[in-house]
């Protein structure tokens, strides 16, 4: 019994004798192919070639396709090929094989380079404008469905406004103090560190009261809700929309953007706002433990420079800026999720796109806000 | 190899199956001959995807003995794919990959070949199952519900399985579909000298493609033959089974 394909060439004169023996299976596909290979010249030589399968102990669409092959590169150019000796349970698997890979599809032409990438700079700016237009229509959506809340506010989704407060406001609450502690506690201790030099130590608490109210308070805080709400709204409404939840609501007469995005983008307005002063009094906080252990500068004289350093002023700027920061992240997050198709993969890069859109946007926004409120004398 | 081994292929024993306190199977035996199409039908819910789960190593067993080729299961380890292909009832490709690089994950994973043959082995199991050599390249978010079966059928048959296992496979197809696909099985089953295990509830399936049915109920095997034994059979589920009112009316439009 043989355990090892075997495959036999004997030529004689223009005729080529091919006798496969033993098992012609997918488990010795290395030796098939070698086997197949080491005749190859052979086979280009002979005008006839003749398969003799009655040596072959198993075969399967593997080991009948490198047959098929091999008596099909023989019967090229007004030569022939011819199995013979085929057992009968072997010839319905040859025969199905023999009419396989007829139509290879025509190679399609590399385009070229310079055209491709000429193409992909055209293709990347009209899906920008693209975009553009789904943000501006999302923010249509939201500004109509508001108006509608307001006209009848019994339509409200109340619960589901509540659930979302609770969970992008309340839940995150402990991170983003954690973040914004340190954060505030790092700049303090570079300010002691490098105004030390200078003797101007108590200008740190000058930088750390206006950098953290004006700027990195609500800077931060919204990347870290683009990160942790802003993929949870597009992973949601992503799968919603690919079990065809979606389009299971608006058959009932009901509009998704009312029903699933106003409560979360709302959600988002309040809560983006509360967490900015929660995490802005967290890292006031941190720059005054720091400054109490590492600046020797105790709480009292602390809370008196930022009394001198800071007005309401620079708290409203931090402030005001965060409504619009959520309203940004929520209408990516949200939009994003809708586009979504039908794949777990697609999924994955609608996410992606919305965490790196939304965080893109939050700092554009605020580099727009900076100039505004400089132009106003904020 | 003594004969009953060379007999069947799949041997269940006294199979046990539950769920904490839940008995789903209950000393179950079931013998599957090598070569045949085994139809199993049971109620919605009665543990026929269950068996088959456990059969493939996807659910613990909690006692009695499986044999797949003569061979004791456990688990399902490398190589379960040359022993058994499966045809999931969503199809179960993997959405990141083509119709082409689905087919020839088996391969891939299994076994050394050149890419040119890989590539050439996935068209020819895609032409088998009756496909185009165009389809191979669209992802499995761009097929319909019958290429999708289809492609997952040429995935299952990738390395040329003795044993393919298809769970509801004609469900969600309109009947031309459905009757294609019943053709298609029987001809890869002679083709290939495939072993068919089939859950299936296509009372035209069970009819025109299976050798054997059997019926699932209460845990057990309760009647298993030929459909024309079935529909002799006293057992009062397997009664209500294939002589309710649907099952009256599609036998009656067959006679």
């Amino acid at each position: 019994m043989n355990h090892e394909p075997l495959l036999l060439a004997t030529p004689s004169g223009d005729v080529l004798n091919l006798r496969p023996e033993g098992p012609w299976t997918a488990a010795n596909v290395v030796t098939l192919e070698t086997l197949s290979r080491s005749v190859g010249a052979d086979v280009d030589r002979s005008r006839v070639v003749t398969l003799d399968m009655s040596g072959v102990s198993a075969l399967d669409t593997l080991g009948a396709w490198v047959l098929e092959k091999l008596s099909r590169r023989a019967a090229t150019s007004g030569r022939s090929a011819e199995f013979v000796g085929v057992a009968d349970h072997f010839s319905g698997l040859l025969d199905e094989v023999r009419q396989v890979n007829r139509h290879t599809p025509a190679p399609t032409a590399a385009p070229n380079p310079v055209l491709a990438r000429l193409g992909d700079l055209g293709k990347s700016t009209a899906d920008a404008r693209e975009d553009i237009t789904i943000f501006l229509q999302m923010l249509g959506a939201l500004f109509m469905a508001v108006i509608g809340v307001l006209r009848r506010p019994r339509s409200l989704r109340l619960t589901s406004l509540v659930y979302q407060l609770y969970r992008i406001g309340w839940q995150a609450i402990p991170i983003v103090a954690l973040i914004t502690f340190l954060i505030g506690a790092i700049i303090a201790q570079q300010g002691f560190f490098h105004f030390r030099r200078f003797g101007a130590e108590s200008y740190t608490v000058d930088m750390v009261g206006i950098l953290v109210l004006r700027e990195l308070g609500v800077l931060i805080v919204a990347i870290m809700v683009a990160g942790r709400s802003g993929s949870a709204y597009t992973a949601e409404l992503g799968s919603m929309k690919m079990r065809e939840e979606i389009d299971a609501l608006s058959t009932m007469g009901l509009d998704p953007v009312e029903v699933l995005i106003l409560p979360r983008v709302a959600a988002l307005v309040i809560a983006l706002p509360i967490l900015t002063f929660l995490g802005s009094i967290a890292a006031l906080y941190g720059g005054g433990l720091v400054a109490q252990f590492y600046g020797d500068m105790g709480p009292a004289i602390y809370i008196a420079r930022l009394h001198e350093a800071i007005s309401v002023t620079h708290f409203e700027v931090g402030i005001l800026k965060a409504p619009f920061m959520a309203l940004v992240i929520g209408i990516v997050a949200c939009s994003e999720g809708l586009r979504v198709k039908g794949s777990a993969e697609s999924l994955g890069r609608q996410t992606t796109t919305s965490v790196v859109k939304s965080i893109f946007l939050v700092i554009v926004l605020d580099g727009l806000f900076a100039i505004f409120f400089a132009s106003i004398g904020m | 190899m003594d004969a009953s081994q060379d007999q069947f292929a799949i041997r269940v024993r006294d199979l046990v199956v539950g769920f904490g306190r839940q008995t789903v199977l209950d000393h179950l035996s079931l013998d599957v001959r090598r070569g045949e199409i085994l139809g199993l039908v049971g109620a919605s819910g009665g543990g026929k995807s269950v068996l088959m789960r456990t059969i493939i190593g996807l659910i613990p067993r909690q006692g009695g003995t499986i044999e797949v080729m003569g061979q004791p299961t456990g688990g399902h380890g490398r190589g379960a794919a040359t022993t058994w292909g499966i045809l999931f009832q969503q199809g179960a490709l993997f959405s990141s990959l083509t119709v082409r690089q689905n087919v020839q994950f088996p391969l891939r994973e299994n076994l050394v070949l050149s890419q040119e043959l890989m590539d050439e082995i996935a068209i020819a199991k895609l032409e088998m199952v009756g496909l185009r050599a165009q389809d191979a390249d669209k992802y499995p978010a761009e097929l319909s519900g019958g290429m999708t079966k289809r492609v997952a059928l040429a995935r299952a048959l990738a390395l040329d399985p003795p044993i393919l296992f298809l769970d509801e496979p004609t469900s969600g197809l309109d009947p031309i579909a459905a009757g294609d696909f019943d053709a298609l099985i029987t001809t890869l089953q002679k083709t290939l000298g495939l072993t068919v295990f089939m859950v299936t509830h296509d009372l035209a399936s069970l009819t025109t493609v299976c050798d054997r049915v059997a019926a699932l109920a209460d845990g057990k095997i309760v009647a298993i033959g030929p459909m024309r034994e079935l529909l002799q059979s006293e057992h009062p589920w397997v009664r209500a089974y294939f002589h309710g009112k649907r099952s009256q009316m599609l036998q009656h439009e067959m006679r």
